[in-house]
């Protein structure tokens, strides 16, 4: 297994087998804000980013990530997504948040005024139960401050 | 005016121990309360420094840079975890079962089966009911062991119809009965009548964090951390079934992934993990996936409305009817879906009988305004229906029906505003006119509206501290816990507005019984209403003790001094900064403590409220869209209008989802749950949002307590499966009379809307 690259930082591991990429940043890295809500999928809260690109990491295993740096919520603690959600009141339970901010960062890295449309097409994979979708929309458009 | 002599009934002098009245869901008990009130004049209506002004929550940074600890992120050394055998029949008896291969399976460390445990049965009676679990080092070997449990099964034929339970008797509990006047009177008097069948679907929470408890034993005590709407509810429960003295049980819950109503008790997995604990003496997690979340924590039950409409033809209601039938599950109780038909409007003449079938289905639960959602969709649809046989305006025929006092039980309303709400959503349903107008092709757009009642006034039981340290900043501690409605930043808001503070020297801690008094539950819209005054009455306390310190300081008499942002003010134009007086502690505390009082005595408090939907069909395909929803809701005072406004917009999403497209399907032989996954079983998603427009009246109700502040988590999806309904009709004429709306169930309703408009094309063929 080589060294998983996550935030910046190597980590040499054990053999992960067919643990899911989820379940090593969680359980043996400890970084928990990448949060499991299905675990097959579906909802987006386990979302991270694969050189940039959106993964969900619960079904991603681990042994394919390979040379690929991995983005969690904890590397993205300073981004200004992270108080425009705050400011916008774009979270309730909190959950899903790490996901819709990472999956945000995707979107605003490709396109820094992203339109209405585009964040519902790119949002749509992040699940909200509590219903904070029109405040993630104000606190993505709003990301800059 | 708040009077509270008046309101305790007449009892002149405030009573330590009193006799009240506590309404959990719609369903009221009375109990003994003790209470210390703080006789606290109600501040007046509209935005104060804090309270009343948009507040960022406080847990807000440590959600959103993933550093909160969730029940699911509890790690602890030594955890061992839990994998549940669950019934994969709908009904069966275990003939046989034998735990030894799984005992024998690597990581094993317990095992128990049906014989070991109340949370075990060994008859299932709904697919996914627990038959056994193991406690493994690791989940993925639990459940590899599980796999090796051999279970020889009877299986018997499940009873799933509510129809066929109701004939066969097959009920929950007695049928409730309830009646005023005389229906068919009522109905000889209508100028017209509607009877119609609605139904509504089985819905499931699908909060994003599952049901999961960790459980740690400690020389003979039990911590035990939980995703929970009730950490006290947990631990009398826990430490009754231990048979423990109640504080031997500590149970901490500081951020929580989503409930609905979903968990409030401990649950199976909840009992499993203290006794799988106990048994291994290692720390044990319990944790459902998301396939055993959707079959075996809870939903909102179906139902069955047959009900009967009455009206003069100047709109005033002669009778309303309803049999309900509520497939209620294995286990549970039936919500009081015929609640609204008794309480919204001021009809003479009303019946409604309420029936919950006992089939081979999972427990309901409590789900965000439980029955009321669904009763609303069946009231307020033949309203509607009964509106346009009559060729009135359903706003106006609303406006006639109105309730001034409740009929129920003959009570005054603590507050009502609903007539205020109704001024509030003419202008937007005066777009009608030019909605319809946008109709285009295929695509027909209407508008239509839906009234709410719901309850939300809270009560006692509720504790709060305050305390204020040299540096003249305040902490306020409470054993509640915030499932993400935002409640710990209302609490901190009204702290702050009465210590005159600035809202960032006010902390709040909370979520864990063994650090703070006794709190209600996040349940029933009742957090901010039953402990927002108890940490006013905290504050309050707090604020006496810092303005006797000050008087006795600055040799000022007590009364002329108040405190207002950050500083100590004298009537004569003396100021002194907070923590000047506050920094003569040194390393002393100021202390104040609140409590919730009891409700006005022999009122209904209830909470009000109109949505206006704005929809567009696709008359071809049954495609709907939703493309705007007012919401106007009267909930007395608001501490945070952010807050209160994500609320709303919350509500409104998970209503659409439950009108449009949220289902739990069943196979209609096994009664195997077929929507187990998020993908299956269809959440709204960012994308299917309409604009949303909030107006909360934001009106203090005179009598609740020193706030006047009621509840709003549920209110906001009470009526809008109805405004949608209503809209539907408005836009193509269909009475749609099933949820969800699917396009099998709107091509069905355009289809006999169609055979209605043309009653004698059949004939002349």
């Amino acid at each position: 297994m080589p060294d998983l690259r996550v935030n910046g930082q190597a980590h040499r591991l054990d053999p992960p087998g067919l643990r899911s990429l989820a379940e090593i940043l969680r359980e043996d890295l400890g970084l928990t804000g990448t949060k499991i809500g299905c675990g097959e999928g579906h909802c987006g809260a386990c979302t991270v980013l694969l050189d940039g690109e959106p993964v969900l990491s619960c079904i991603t295993l681990a042994a394919t990530v390979d040379e690929r740096e991995v983005t969690t919520i904890e590397g993205l603690r300073d981004h200004p997504l992270v108080d425009s959600f705050v400011r916008a009141d774009a979270l309730q339970c909190g959950f899903c948040t790490p996901g819709q901010i990472v999956s945000a960062s995707a979107l605003v890295a490709d396109s820094p005024e992203p339109t209405r449309d585009a964040i519902r097409h790119r949002m749509a994979g992040n699940l909200c139960r509590c219903g904070t979708y029109p405040k993630i929309e104000e606190a993505i458009l709003s990301w800059r401050g | 005016m708040r009077h509270l002599p008046e309101d305790r009934g007449g009892d002149s002098l405030l009573a330590r121990l009193i006799r009240t009245e506590k309404e959990v869901e719609g369903r009221y008990t009375e109990q003994w309360v003790v209470v210390e009130e703080d006789d606290l004049e109600q501040w007046p209506a509209g935005p104060r420094d804090t309270v009343g002004r948009p507040a960022e929550r406080v847990t807000g940074l440590a959600r959103a840079r993933g550093e909160a600890r969730y029940t699911a992120d509890v790690q602890l050394p030594g955890m061992l975890h839990t994998a549940v055998l669950r019934s994969p029949h709908a009904s069966a008896r275990v003939r046989r079962i034998d735990l030894a291969p799984a005992l024998a399976a690597p990581g094993v460390r317990a095992a128990l089966g049906p014989d070991d445990s109340d949370s075990l049965t060994g008859e299932p009676g709904y697919p996914g009911a627990a038959v056994a679990a193991v406690a493994a080092d690791s989940f993925a070997q639990a459940s590899a062991a599980l796999e090796l449990v051999d279970v020889e099964w009877d299986v018997l034929e499940p009873l799933l119809d509510p129809d066929e339970a109701v004939r066969r008797g097959s009920l929950i509990d007695e049928t409730t009965h309830y009646e005023r006047g005389d229906l068919e009177q009522g109905l000889a008097e209508a100028d017209a009548v509607v009877e119609a069948e609605y139904r509504t679907q089985t819905v499931l929470h699908n909060a994003l964090e599952t049901h999961q408890t960790v459980c740690e034993w400690e020389g003979g005590r039990l911590t035990v951390y939980a995703s929970t709407q009730w950490i006290w509810g947990i631990r009398d429960r826990l430490a009754a079934h231990f048979d423990l003295p109640a504080d031997w049980v500590r149970v901490v819950c500081r951020y929580m992934g989503g409930g609905f109503g979903a968990k409030t008790e401990p649950g199976d997995h909840g009992f499993l993990a203290a006794e799988l604990a106990q048994a291994t003496g290692r720390p044990v997690r319990c944790a459902l996936t998301r396939r055993e979340e959707n079959q075996a924590t809870g939903n909102r039950h179906a139902t069955i409305q047959r009900l009967v409409a009455g009206a003069r033809s100047d709109g005033t209601l002669t009778a309303l009817g309803g049999d309900y039938v509520m497939a209620v599950g294995w286990e549970g109780w039936k919500s009081s879906t015929a609640g609204p038909m008794q309480m919204l409007y001021a009809c003479p003449n009303v019946r409604t009988d309420e029936a919950g079938a006992k089939i081979n289905t999972g427990p309901n639960d409590a789900f965000r305004a439980p029955g009321f959602v669904e009763g609303t969709f069946g009231l307020e649809c033949i309203l509607d229906e009964l509106a346009a046989k009559l060729d009135l305006d359903p706003l106006e025929l609303r406006r006639r029906n109105h309730a001034d006092s409740d009929l129920v039980d003959g009570r005054p309303f603590s507050s009502k505003n609903l007539l205020e709400c109704y001024r509030r959503a003419d202008a937007h349903w005066a777009r009608r006119d030019e909605v319809r107008a946008r109709s285009k092709g295929a695509w027909k757009r209407g508008v239509g509206l839906a009234s709410q009642i719901w309850y939300g006034g809270g009560g006692p039981p509720s504790y709060a501290w305050v305390r204020m340290g040299a540096d003249g900043r305040a902490h306020v501690i409470t054993g509640h816990q915030d499932i993400g409605t935002g409640t710990s930043t209302a609490l901190a808001q009204i702290a702050a507005e009465e210590l005159g503070l600035p809202f960032d020297r006010v902390e709040i801690s909370f979520g864990d019984s063994d650090r703070g008094p006794y709190a209600t539950y996040s349940a029933g819209s009742s957090t901010t209403p039953s402990m927002g005054p108890a940490v006013r009455a905290a504050a309050a306390d707090a604020a006496r003790q810092v303005i006797e310190i000050a008087a006795q300081r600055y040799q000022v008499e007590e009364r002329v001094l108040r405190l207002e942002n950050g500083n100590v003010l004298s009537a004569d134009g003396g100021s002194w900064p907070l923590e000047e007086v506050t920094g003569l502690l040194e390393d002393g505390q100021i202390l104040g403590k609140g409590s919730r009082g009891p409700n006005p005595a022999g009122m209904r408090i209830l909470t009000f409220g109109i949505q206006v939907a704005e929809v567009a069909v696709d008359v071809e395909t049954g495609e709907v869209r939703v493309d705007r929803v007012a919401a106007i809701h009267d909930v007395g005072r608001v501490i945070n209008p952010l807050g209160a406004s994500s609320q709303v917009e919350g509500g409104i999403i998970q209503g659409l989802g439950h009108t449009l497209s949220e289902q739990r399907l069943l196979d209609p032989v096994s009664g195997a749950v077929l929507t187990q996954s998020l993908d299956a079983y269809k959440l709204p998603t960012i994308a299917d949002v309409p604009e949303i427009v909030t107006e909360l009246l934001d009106i203090p109700d005179p009598h609740l307590t020193s706030l006047g502040a009621k509840g709003l988590g549920e209110p906001p999806i009470v009526p809008t499966a109805a405004a949608i309904a209503n809209a539907i009709r408005d836009a193509t004429g269909a009475n749609v009379r099933s949820l969800p709306i699917t396009r099998e169930e709107m091509l069905r309703a355009l289809k006999e809307a169609r055979e209605r408009e043309r009653p004698l094309a059949g004939q002349a063929r």
